[in-house]
């Protein structure tokens, strides 16, 4: 490798010593302005959040166009309805997936299957909104919580899959060993020793996962849609916090905006937790091995 | 089913065993049945525009409801400008980044600045794009584009009207939304750089700079250009915050200041309202164009980042 067409005379070395500094400071410079925006965001989520949020943002539903006050109750029981059924359609898929993984499979089948599963990932999340309209709204003629649950669901499985794949393969083999070894039937090795010690990790991708998804709007926008009010069929429209702020903040009314922004600020403490819940979680597991 | 290579052997062969096998295989198998059901229901959703305009409709700039005609080259083309100055303002300062927190930050620090990029990659989208619409267009639209149509404005980039909302926002918002990610991966690969390498051009003299520029960056050269690919297939498919600050118009300007429309934003705000079965079918088929891109691009990051990194997997979160 050629290193450097430098004359070994003073002069130079101090220009090349001058550039170096030069760099580093850029350097510097680049990490700053990229942890800034995270700073900008959170300081007028805090700043316009806090002050539009009260009690009533947490027990009222929207008022009708044109009247202030109101709040999103019902958007914060549907985010939570909808990432409940994303839980119950995705995890058990993802979960069961990521054992096949980890415990059968030829590494060929393994490897496209891992393959697979980045391409869904890499899914936009419009996408699966368009293709669960046509499979659960168009069929059954009407916007549902369901069809949201199952968007939410379904991009949650290559997630959870990855991760409870990479925990179970972190569990000692001499464990399956040992436990064959005494006669136990696989099935029974695999659910009560394998995911049982990976049981902690496993919940935390499934958090991470949830995380993920709390946040979106796109795959709601044709599934879930929305609603003023508060659902009481699942089978009927669910108002989502994120559905909410984008609709509130696209809107002309100060008072909508106002509300956006408690409804972001509302949204963005509950992915906190999660991530803090995730970051507690795996703190425990590094602490115990 | 293959036969299955067994890391133990196979206890016994009773029929629980069998059935728990088959359910684990039966979950795996689900990721290719959703590829397929991805694929095929955006196919069948987009029929009839196929058949109707061919592959015409990729290069028809005209996209008009009333008269049923539908043509989807304003939003490939404002999907492409608006990812590629992502990518132009994004590569830049994530490598950079990376660079400092692998090779520069002191160690008290990394920790931090680490966690601090965890959270950008936390916020939703739609979070920023009600940032983006109340703090940033209005400091864009009263400062920046101001500043560079001033500086710049010889350049047919910078010339025409300022509205605020445009591309350039749109660009500026999606490179916040990938910087996590180019970031991240970026740092794996800094970090897979072997220590003799920096070491050796230590050893001939060179100073840091030239350290990271011959020794660290050509080195890992193939892995950051994976990085950028992947979050060139990110950028693709952002979705809510660019609807909220492109300023949604169809059409092709050669002015940053102009505003433009997505392939994933003209889905998320015609949608719903999509009148005739024409007007459905030509969205379907704008998400057709974008599923069948962002899955191209993918797989190439996908490709080019193991072939740089061989053993350990890569983690894309």
């Amino acid at each position: 490798m050629a290193v450097s067409p430098y004359l070994p005379t003073p002069g130079f070395a101090r220009l090349r010593k001058a550039k170096s500094t030069a760099v580093t400071a850029v350097l510097v410079i680049c990490a700053l302005a990229v942890i800034a925006p995270l700073f900008l965001v959170i300081y007028f989520l805090l700043v316009q959040g806090w002050s539009s949020l009260d009690w009533n943002f947490f027990t009222q539903l929207p008022k009708p166009t044109g009247e202030t006050g109101g709040g999103m109750a019902n958007a914060i029981v549907g985010t939570l309805t909808l990432l409940g059924m994303a839980t119950i359609m995705g995890v058990p898929l993802g979960v069961f997936g990521g054992i096949y993984l980890a415990e059968y499979g030829s590494d060929r089948a393994n490897d496209w299957l891992r393959f697979a599963a980045d391409v869904l990932n890499g899914v936009p999340s419009i996408v699966w909104g368009m293709v669960i309209y046509l499979v659960l709204v168009v069929p059954f003629k009407t916007f549902s919580a369901y069809a949201g649950g199952v968007a939410l669901g379904l991009m949650m499985v290559p997630l959870v899959m990855r991760t409870t794949e990479e925990v179970l393969i972190l569990v000692p083999q001499s464990y399956r060993e040992a436990a064959l070894a005494l006669g136990v039937a696989r099935w029974k090795v695999i659910m009560v020793i394998v995911v049982r010690t990976a049981l902690k990790g496993i919940a935390t991708g499934v958090i991470v996962a949830l995380a993920r998804i709390a946040g979106e709007t796109a795959p709601l926008l044709f599934t879930a849609l929305g609603n003023n009010f508060w659902n009481h069929n699942l089978k009927e429209p669910i108002a989502a916090l994120p559905l909410q702020i984008f609709a509130y903040a696209i809107s002309p009314y100060d008072d909508w905006h106002r509300q956006a922004w408690a409804g972001a600020l509302v949204l963005m403490a509950l992915i906190l937790a999660l991530n803090i819940t995730v970051r507690v979680l795996s703190r425990d597991r590094s602490n115990t091995h | 089913m293959p036969p299955a290579s067994q890391a133990l052997p196979a206890s016994d062969s009773r029929a629980p065993d069998i059935a728990f096998k088959w359910v684990a295989a039966l979950a795996a198998a689900m990721i290719v049945v959703l590829i397929v059901l991805v694929g095929w229901e955006l196919y069948a959703g987009s029929r009839l525009s196929l058949g109707h305009f061919g592959l015409g409709f990729l290069w028809s700039s005209k996209w008009d409801p009333v008269q049923d005609k539908y043509g989807a080259l304003p939003f490939i083309f404002g999907t492409l400008v608006s990812s590629l100055l992502a990518l132009l303002i994004a590569v830049p300062l994530g490598v950079a980044t990376a660079l400092f927190l692998t090779e520069l930050a002191p160690l008290r620090l990394r920790q931090p600045i680490i966690m601090a990029i965890e959270m950008l990659a936390a916020v939703p989208s739609v979070i920023f794009g009600l940032w983006g619409i109340f703090v940033m267009i209005p400091w864009l639209r009263d400062h920046l584009f101001v500043w560079l149509k001033h500086s710049l404005g010889f350049l047919p980039l910078f010339q025409g009207p300022i509205y605020g909302v445009s591309m350039l926002a749109a660009g500026i918002i999606i490179a916040i939304m990938i910087l996590p990610i180019i970031t991240s991966i970026s740092r794996e690969i800094l970090r897979s750089v072997p220590n003799l390498q920096r070491e050796a051009a230590y050893a001939l003299g060179a100073t840091r700079w030239e350290v990271l520029r011959i020794a660290v960056l050509s080195y890992a050269r193939r892995g950051l250009f994976g990085a950028a690919i992947l979050g060139l297939g990110r950028a693709l498919g952002e979705t809510m915050a660019v609807t909220m600050v492109i300023g949604n118009r169809p059409q092709i300007s050669a002015s940053l200041f102009a505003p433009g429309y997505t392939l994933a934003s003209v889905i998320a705000n015609e949608f719903a309202e999509a009148t005739s079965d024409l007007y459905l079918n030509s969205l379907f088929e704008l998400g057709l164009v974008l599923l069948a891109v962002t899955i191209l691009v993918n797989i190439a990051a996908q490709v080019m980042l193991k072939s740089m990194t061989g053993s350990g997997p890569i983690k894309v979160n």
